[in-house]
C-alpha cells in the first residue's frame, strides 16, 4: 500500500497506472461495453468512424464493428501479456535459482541453455513454435515465454550469487534446513524485486510479441486481438487507414502504460535504496 | 591485438555447445510438428501413391529413426549443408545465402543510423539530466519505443508511399528496370527508404534511452567531481568523460539486441515485401517447410554469435580491462 501510494506521487507511475486501470476495466467489462461476438457482423460494411452512433469508431470490411474489436481485443492483448510474462518470470527464477544454487556443472550446463536461447531471435521462435503447435492462446503465451525466461534466469542467477554467501544463508545451513527450503524461503524473496522489476519490460514485450504473431496470421483465429486487427485492415489501407489506426493506438496507448508504470516502480525502488 | 585474439579463440570455442544446443532443440520442436516434408510435398503436387511416399522418404533418410535423423543432420551441417527446402525444391543454403544479403543491407543500415542518430540524441539528452530537453526527448523516445515496428511500417507506407507517393511501396528494387550501377543503387535506396526508416525510428529510441540512463549515471561518479572541480568546459565533461563512459553499455546493447533486430526483420520484410530472411522464415512458415525453417533458425543463431564476436573485439578496443585477466562466463 505505502508502495502504491509513493507510486502514484510520480508522475511516470500516475499515468502509467490510470492508462492501465482504464484498460483493465475495459478488457474486464467488455462483453458490457460491447454485448455479443466482436466477430460477428453488426452493420453495414466499412461505415466511416463518427459517422454512425452505433458505431462511433465504424465498421470493416465485413461490417464487424471496430469499436467491439478494440474493445474484446484489449482483453487478449492483457491476458497474453500477463500470462506471458509470469510463465517467463517462473521459468527464468527457477532455472536461475537452480543454477546460481547449485553452481559446477548444473550452472554451467544450465547457463549455456540460457545461452542458446538468448541467441536465437525470440520471435522467429515464437513463430516456429506456434506454426509446429498450432495457433490457440495456450501456445501464443508459451511460445512468447520461451523466447522471454532466458534474461530474468540470467539476472536471478547473478543475484543468487550475490546473496548465496550471506550469513543468514549459511545460518540456515548450519540449523540444518533442506537446500530446497533454503533456496525457496531465503534466498527466493531476496532475489525478487530486482527480477520483477523486468517484469514490466517483459510484459510490454509479450504484447507487442503477440499483436506482430496475429498480424502475421498466426494467432488464435477465433478470437479478435488487435494485430489480427490492423491485419484484417491492412487490405484496405488506402481507403479506409482508420481501420489499421486505431487498433495500433491502443497497442501504443497499452505498451505506453506499461513501460510509465515500470519507469514508476524503478524510481520508487532506487528512492528507497538497496533495490538496485 | 594479442589480448583481443585471444578473448576471441575463447569466445568462439565457448559458443560451439550452445550451438549445438540450438540445432537439437530446433531439431526436437520441428520433430513435434504433425506430418513431414514428404507429406508437405505431396500434398502440394496433388497427392502420390504410398510406394512414392515411401522411395521419397527413403531418399530423403526420413524413414530412419528419430536420433539416427538428428545424427544425419548434424554430419550434414558439419559439412555447411543445410538441407532440402521441399517447398523451394532447392537447397536450404542457397535460398538463405540469396536472401541474406537484402536483410543485412536492411540490418546494417537501420542499426548504424539509429546507433548514431540515437547516441546524439541521447547525449543531448544526458548533458543536463532533468532539464526540459530531457524531458522531450525521454517522452518522445517512450512513446517510439512502444509503437509496433509493423504498424509504424504500415502507417509510414501509408503516408509516404500510397498518399504523397514519393517513395515505392515495396519490394527491394524496380524489377526488370535493367539499372545498373548508381543508378540501381539508387533506385534499391528508394525502396530500403521506409523500412529502413521504421526500423531506425524504432531501435533509435531504445539506443537514446540506455545512453541517457548510462550518461546519469555517470554524473553521480567522483571523476565527474574531479573534473569539474579542476575546471574543465562543460562540453569536455559532457563529451570526453561522461558520453564516453556511458558508450560501454550501447556497444553491449547492441550485441544483445542483434537477435531481436534479426526477429523484427520478418515482419518488416512481410509489410514492405522485400526479399530477405525474414520472409523466407514466413514462407517457410506457410509452406510448412520444417528443413528450411532449422536452417533459417540456425543461420540466426550463427549471425548473432557473429556479431557478439565483433562486438567483444569493439568493446576490447575500447576498454583495456577487457581480456586482460580471465573473466567469468
Amino acid at each position: 500500500m505505502r508502495l502504491l501510494r509513493k507510486l502514484l506521487r510520480t508522475p511516470e507511475g500516475a499515468i502509467g497506472l490510470g492508462l492501465l486501470a482504464v484498460l483493465a476495466l475495459v478488457a474486464l467489462f467488455a462483453p458490457v461495453l460491447a454485448p455479443g461476438d466482436p466477430l460477428r457482423i453488426a452493420g453495414r460494411a466499412l461505415t466511416t468512424p463518427f459517422t454512425d452512433p452505433a458505431f462511433p469508431l465504424g465498421t470493416d470490411r465485413l461490417g464487424r464493428d471496430v469499436l467491439a474489436g478494440i474493445v474484446h481485443g484489449a482483453r487478449t492483448s492483457l491476458l497474453v501479456g500477463l500470462a506471458a510474462a509470469c510463465a517467463a518470470l517462473a521459468i527464468g527464477l527457477c532455472v536461475g535459482l537452480a543454477a546460481g544454487f547449485a553452481g559446477g556443472i548444473v550452472d554451467e550446463a544450465l547457463m549455456r541453455v540460457v545461452d542458446a536461447f538468448q541467441i536465437v531471435p525470440s520471435f522467429l521462435l515464437a513463430l516456429a513454435f506456434v506454426s509446429v503447435i498450432g495457433a490457440s492462446v495456450p501456445v501464443v503465451v508459451l511460445a512468447i515465454a520461451l523466447g522471454a525466461w532466458a534474461d530474468p534466469a540470467r539476472l536471478t542467477r547473478a543475484e543468487v550469487l550475490s546473496v548465496r554467501e550471506r550469513d543468514y544463508v549459511a545460518s540456515a545451513r548450519v540449523i540444518g534446513m533442506h537446500p530446497v527450503e533454503i533456496a525457496f524461503r531465503e534466498i527466493l524473496p531476496n532475489v525478487l524485486p530486482p527480477v520483477l522489476a523486468l517484469a514490466a519490460i517483459i510484459v510490454a514485450a509479450a504484447i507487442l510479441t503477440e499483436a506482430a504473431l496475429s498480424f502475421l496470421g498466426l494467432g488464435d483465429p477465433n478470437i479478435v486481438t488487435w494485430g489480427s486487427m490492423i491485419a484484417e485492415g491492412r487490405n484496405v489501407l488506402r481507403s479506409s487507414p482508420f481501420l489499421s489506426v486505431f487498433p495500433g493506438l491502443a497497442l501504443v496507448v497499452t505498451v505506453v502504460g506499461v513501460y510509465l508504470l515500470s519507469e514508476g516502480l524503478s524510481k520508487v525502488l532506487s528512492s528507497r535504496g538497496g533495490a538496485t | 591485438m594479442n589480448r583481443a585474439l585471444r578473448l576471441l579463440r575463447r569466445r568462439a570455442v565457448g559458443s560451439i555447445p550452445v550451438l549445438l544446443i540450438v540445432v537439437v532443440l530446433t531439431f526436437l520442436l520441428l520433430e513435434a510438428a504433425a506430418g513431414d516434408a514428404v507429406d508437405a510435398y505431396l500434398l502440394s503436387i496433388g497427392g502420390g501413391d504410398a510406394a512414392i511416399a515411401q522411395s521419397l522418404r527413403a531418399s530423403y533418410g526420413l524413414d530412419q529413426s528419430m536420433p539416427a535423423r538428428l545424427w544425419l543432420y548434424l554430419s550434414s551441417l558439419a559439412r555447411l549443408d543445410l538441407g532440402w527446402s521441399v517447398a523451394f525444391d532447392r537447397p536450404v543454403r542457397d535460398l538463405i545465402l540469396e536472401r541474406l544479403p537484402n536483410t543485412l543491407l536492411l540490418m546494417g543500415s537501420a542499426t548504424a543510423l539509429s546507433f548514431a542518430i540515437g547516441s546524439a540524441l541521447g547525449i543531448v539528452a544526458g548533458a543536463r539530466p532533468g532539464s526540459g530537453r530531457d524531458r522531450v526527448l525521454s517522452t518522445l523516445s517512450l512513446v517510439l519505443y512502444a509503437i509496433p515496428g509493423f504498424w509504424l511500417g504500415l502507417v509510414l507506407s501509408t503516408v509516404f508511399a500510397v498518399q504523397l507517393r514519393w517513395l515505392p511501396t515495396s519490394g527491394i528494387e524496380t524489377i526488370a528496370s535493367g539499372r545498373t550501377g548508381l543508378s540501381r543503387a539508387a533506385d534499391i535506396a528508394a525502396h530500403l527508404a521506409l523500412p529502413v526508416a521504421t526500423l531506425t525510428l524504432v531501435y533509435m529510441a531504445l539506443f537514446l534511452r540506455v545512453m541517457r540512463a548510462g550518461m546519469a549515471e555517470v554524473w553521480g561518479l567522483d571523476f565527474v567531481l574531479f573534473a569539474r572541480s579542476k575546471g574543465l568546459s562543460r562540453a569536455r565533461i559532457v563529451l570526453r568523460h561522461v558520453a564516453r563512459n556511458a558508450l560501454l553499455p550501447l556497444v553491449t546493447m547492441l550485441g544483445l539486441q542483434s537477435a531481436a533486430m534479426l526477429g523484427g526483420s520478418v515482419v518488416i520484410e512481410s509489410i514492405f515485401a522485400i526479399p530477405g530472411f525474414g520472409r523466407l522464415a514466413q514462407e517457410a512458415v506457410s509452406g510448412r517447410d520444417t528443413a528450411l525453417l532449422t536452417g533459417i533458425i540456425v543461420t540466426s543463431a550463427v549471425l548473432v554469435i557473429l556479431v557478439n564476436l565483433a562486438i567483444d573485439i569493439v568493446y576490447a578496443a575500447l576498454d583495456p580491462r577487457v581480456g586482460a585477466s580471465e573473466r567469468g562466463a
